[in-house]
């Protein structure tokens, strides 16, 4: 928004669902160029995507694939552009997810988003402690532990390979995952307060170094 | 782990954040985004607006108050008063907020809830349920800041607005509303008992006790508290030590 050219800027990926103003603001204050995007040309040029996502799995889907943007996408993941997924952002780089069973997801990483378990309220809707997988590392919880950061969701990503942080939530919830240029994160950074827009922060370094 | 989270709420007329007591004698306790981001770097974990006048020329101010907010504070917000349909909702997630919250017009037209939960999903739909206890110790529904009663028994329009895709509950009692004596404990806890859904305590807060009161033993998700704040009594984190202190869960 900054920019009046829609070129070397995060694009965050405008693709008809929820408040995606929110998102823009705080990459903005975290440092970075960020522009909603609705065209695909605009897309193909961003140095770094966002893909933030509130409500169902299934509606999600239907929008990005109804966007005209989801090609470019594709390409861009590909291609290695830094990209972050927000929430159901997130969920839908699954193959599937329990909320909306028979939609498939974009498969960048394998299993199937399941409904949160455990003796606990859902949605999940509170801060929460992020806590690195042993072993994992990642640039982007560069914060001393414990790193808070806002959640609000009643299904989860399984837990695999990518997986890089969780939360406790009843069971262990997958909370980031990362593989390549590829993030992904179950929390709310741009509600994350200051320890979101140091998350954020990260990320928008990783778009301009690149 | 669950922790609890501890919400201002800012009352909104005209842009200025008031506080008075059932409306009136309003004192004027300040700029809403300046207050915002004071409860934000005070460890806030969430904002509450009411606009409590909510005429046609307020709700474009309150627009505005939301999008200066949204602009520097980065914590959830939640906006309500006057939310009566799917444009008003789509408004003021557009300018910023996060959640919407819906009360009387919820309540006269159940249809709301679904709607608002289809359209935006659940979690950025907050019912406000305000609530009074009855001569024969029920709690029933009220709206329009008490001054009407509905047909409903709170525990049935719990049950309702869960159905209907509510994300969460915010439960006033109009018995305790500005009264400083505490949270309606047992209303709470039979609230908490019915609902899957976080439940958010309001009304009557006082001091540091009864928020803590409200966690131990009214069994709430969130509480939201105003004057304690607004007037100076207590800071945010003053609340949170107090808590903390009291063995319930928070983000310091």
């Amino acid at each position: 928004m900054r920019c009046e050219r829609i070129d070397n800027v995060i694009a965050v990926v405008d693709y008809g669902i929820g408040n995606l103003r929110s998102a823009a603001k705080a990459i903005a204050a975290a440092g970075g160029d960020a522009a909603l995007v609705t065209d695909p040309d605009d897309l193909a040029r961003a140095e770094g995507i966002v893909l933030p996502g509130v409500g169902s799995f299934g509606r999600c889907r239907e929008a990005l694939a109804n966007s005209g943007m989801e090609a470019t996408l594709r390409a861009q993941l590909e291609a290695g552009v830094p990209f972050l997924g927000i929430c159901v952002g997130f969920q839908l780089l699954y193959q599937g997810s329990e909320e909306s069973p028979g939609v498939e997801g974009l498969g960048v990483f394998t299993g199937t988003v399941g409904r949160l378990a455990g003796e606990v309220k859902v949605p999940q809707m509170q801060w929460n402690t992020v806590a690195l997988v042993e072993g994992r590392t990642s640039s982007l919880l560069a914060d001393p532990p414990p790193s808070w950061f806002y959640f609000v969701h009643s299904f989860a990503a399984p837990l695999g390979a990518e997986t890089v942080a969780t939360c406790r939530y009843g069971d262990t919830v997958a909370a980031l995952a990362e593989q390549g240029n590829v993030v992904g994160a179950q929390f709310h950074p741009e509600k994350s307060g200051a320890v979101g827009l140091r998350f954020l922060g990260r990320f928008v370094e990783r778009c301009v170094v690149r | 782990m669950q922790t609890v989270r501890v919400i201002p709420c800012l009352d909104v007329t005209a842009g200025r954040v008031v506080k008075g007591v059932n409306f009136v004698d309003l004192i004027d306790a300040g700029d809403p985004v300046e207050l915002a981001a004071r409860y934000d770097d005070q460890g806030a974990d969430e904002l509450v607006f009411l606009d409590i006048t909510a005429t046609s020329d307020d709700r474009a101010t309150m627009v505005d108050v939301v999008e200066r907010t949204a602009d520097v504070v980065f914590i959830p917000l939640t906006v309500g008063g006057g939310i009566r349909s799917v444009a008003d909702a789509r408004a003021m997630l557009r300018a910023g907020a996060d959640k919407v919250s819906v009360n009387s017009a919820a309540v006269a037209d159940p249809s709301l809830i679904s709607t608002l939960a289809e359209e935006f999903g659940s979690q950025c739909v907050v019912v406000a349920v305000d609530a009074r206890r009855r001569g024969d110790g029920a709690f029933e529904v009220v709206t329009h800041g008490g001054r009407t009663t509905s047909d409903w028994e709170l525990v049935d329009w719990l049950g309702e607005l869960s159905r209907r895709g509510a994300g969460e509950v915010l439960l006033t009692s109009m018995d305790r509303d500005g009264t400083r004596v505490g949270y309606d404990l047992e209303l709470l806890e039979l609230a908490s008992a019915h609902l899957q859904v976080p439940l958010i305590a309001s009304g009557g807060v006082g001091d540091l006790a009864d928020l803590v009161a409200g966690a131990v033993e009214g069994c709430a998700d969130g509480l939201l508290a105003a004057s304690i704040f607004h007037l100076g009594t207590h800071t945010i984190g003053e609340a949170k030590a107090a808590l903390q202190a009291a063995g319930v869960p928070v983000r310091p």
